[in-house]
């Protein structure tokens, strides 16, 4: 569509802007303030530079974490992405079936994340839960408390349980904006499934994928409460993520000047690995 | 026909395994914790609402849910209400700075809620909202927002710009176009907006837990309490965690057929 320019569109956006500001740009200032500074007590602080972000990149508990972090999202993405999509060709098409499946497919993503933590607790302990108990039962030496890769598998799994569905809806839609004349074209060149799937729903789910790999990126980097609340980030520190490594030396430690550039660290990956998605494939698309 | 016995199949299993933690958190919350210390039962041999009557006669515990779902209408109607004349803007006009200006409020959804704790915290408290539904409305917005306006503005592009003009020829002045004449034609998108903005807001618990204390406490936090001297008790904290799905499930349900008729999102 021609845009038309229009500088006083500004003020539709302003109230936007403003609102945003106010809660982005004031807390980032104050994480900026803080990390420059070393701060014993109120009006004691001490102008430190570049300091603490020094000690921080050589902090190995911050890059065990941060490594952690890595696998972690990209075990999600690898999984959760062509699993969503599978979901959602599956889905029935239309009718109460079609209605009902999505009602029950997007339970997960609407339980709050402690919550989440709680029902994976209750679920996967040995003792009074099925799925533990029953992998025990089965001969399996289940433990999630105790051992590293069963905690990393339970998070995994808890993790492909809550978002697996965001990528199957968001699927689902951009499936049903298709129109039907496409799936009549194909029929007539006698398409295999294959080719439809590759040539006419894929390219079609591009605009809808990007926002799934895109939140499942940002929101498995961050993720906090449910491990927090199933592992506490144990056995050892082997489910210990970056947010929680992060709020254990803010508010744990009242670390504030190291916490702060790591803060800044933090966002600066986030930042820059969602630009190389949003432009690798925005390029994409032009040259198309 | 056999492939569609076959997606048939895949689908049931993928509900099942989705439902399967779900039904054993309703388990729990029927039995007593006896018999959940006991041993291991697939069904409650003594069906109890013993748990759920714990909730709902203390008002330190209902009131969390209160609060919860106050604080997250309160986030989804500021969003509204900002986030349609942007996504307006940014669908129609070009300006001075929209894509860095659109970027821009992307990062902030990518900035992790962990970073922004402390001074959030004291950024609240400096202006007296702490402990305020309002409080941790607004803090949402920084993460609901962004979305918002994401997905609205793929909305607003598919209705051809012919319809703007033809309305302003009529005599319609913008905020009456806004509207009577754009908005129903959006119906789909706004639905489809308050359901993500919704979500996203009532499953946050790191900022509505650090901005408030006593008067806005959100359910999630009221949970831990379940956790005691004696060790936890499982019975009320799954009752607990059961409650907390309705809400959701009563949104998808009003939203469903929005979904279901398919969006394709603009801008990428």
């Amino acid at each position: 569509m021609q845009k038309i320019h229009n500088n006083r569109a500004w003020w539709l956006v302003l109230p936007v802007f403003l609102l945003v500001a106010f809660s982005a740009l004031i807390p980032l200032m104050t994480v900026v303030n803080y990390s420059v500074q070393d701060i014993f007590g109120p009006g004691q602080a001490f102008f430190v530079g570049t300091e603490w972000f020094k000690e921080v990149l050589g902090d190995e508990r911050l890059q065990d974490s941060l490594i952690r972090q890595f696998m972690f999202s990209g075990a999600v993405l690898l999984i959760q992405i062509p699993l969503g999509i599978g979901v959602a060709l599956m889905m029935p098409k239309s009718g109460i079936k079609g209605s009902l499946c999505l009602i029950l497919i997007a339970i997960p993503l609407l339980i709050p994340w402690n919550v989440v933590g709680t029902i994976w607790q209750v679920f996967a302990r040995g003792d009074i839960g099925l799925f533990g108990w029953g992998l025990n039962e089965l001969g399996f030496d289940y433990n999630y408390t105790g051992n590293t890769v069963d905690a990393w598998l339970t998070v995994l799994l808890m993790d492909v349980w809550h978002w697996t569905p965001l990528v199957a809806l968001l699927c689902y839609s951009g499936l049903r904006a298709i129109p039907e004349a496409f799936y009549q074209a194909a029929e007539i060149d006698r398409a295999s499934k294959w080719a439809v799937f590759r040539y006419i729903q894929l390219p079609r789910l591009k605009s809808v994928l990007i926002i799934a790999v895109l939140l499942r990126f940002m929101d498995s980097f961050m993720i906090y409460t449910e491990p927090f609340v199933l592992t506490g980030g144990g056995p050892g520190s082997s489910t210990t993520f970056l947010s929680q490594t992060l709020t254990t030396m803010a508010i744990g430690q009242f670390d504030l000047g190291r916490a702060s550039a790591f803060s800044l660290i933090y966002f600066l990956i986030v930042l820059l690995i969602s630009w190389l998605f949003f432009t690798a494939i925005t390029q994409d698309d032009k040259e198309k | 026909m056999k492939q569609s016995r076959f997606k048939n199949v895949g689908i049931t299993l993928f509900i099942a395994f989705v439902l399967t933690p779900v039904y054993w958190l309703l388990n729990m919350s029927f039995k007593t914790n006896q018999e959940i210390l006991g041993g291991l039962t697939l069904f409650p041999r003594t069906f109890t609402l013993d748990n759920y009557a714990v909730i709902f006669s203390d008002p330190s515990w209902y009131n969390g849910y209160l609060n919860s779902m106050t604080y997250v209408a309160m986030n989804v109607v500021i969003t509204l209400l900002v986030a349609l004349p942007a996504a307006y803007a940014f669908s129609r006009y070009k300006f001075l700075g929209d894509k860095h200006l659109f970027f821009w409020l992307l990062s902030n959804r990518m900035a992790p809620p962990a970073v922004f704790l402390l001074p959030f915290f004291q950024l609240y408290s400096s202006i007296g909202l702490f402990d305020t539904h309002i409080a941790v409305a607004l803090a949402h917005c920084l993460f609901t927002v962004p979305l918002a306006v994401w997905i609205l503005e793929g909305f607003m592009k598919g209705v051809p710009r012919e319809y703007d003009e033809m309305a302003f020829i009529d005599g319609y002045s913008f905020p009456r176009f806004f509207i009577k004449v754009f908005l129903p034609m959006i119906r789909s998108g706004i639905g489809v907006t308050a359901f993500f903005t919704f979500m996203f807001s009532w499953v946050e618990l790191l900022l509505a837990r650090t901005l408030t204390s006593v008067d806005a406490q959100p359910i999630g936090a009221i949970m831990t309490r379940t956790i005691g001297a004696s060790g936890i008790d499982w019975g009320v904290l799954s009752a607990a965690g059961a409650l907390t799905i309705i809400p959701g499930i009563l949104v998808i349900w009003f939203v469903r057929n929005h979904v279901a008729k398919g969006f394709a999102l603009g801008r990428v």
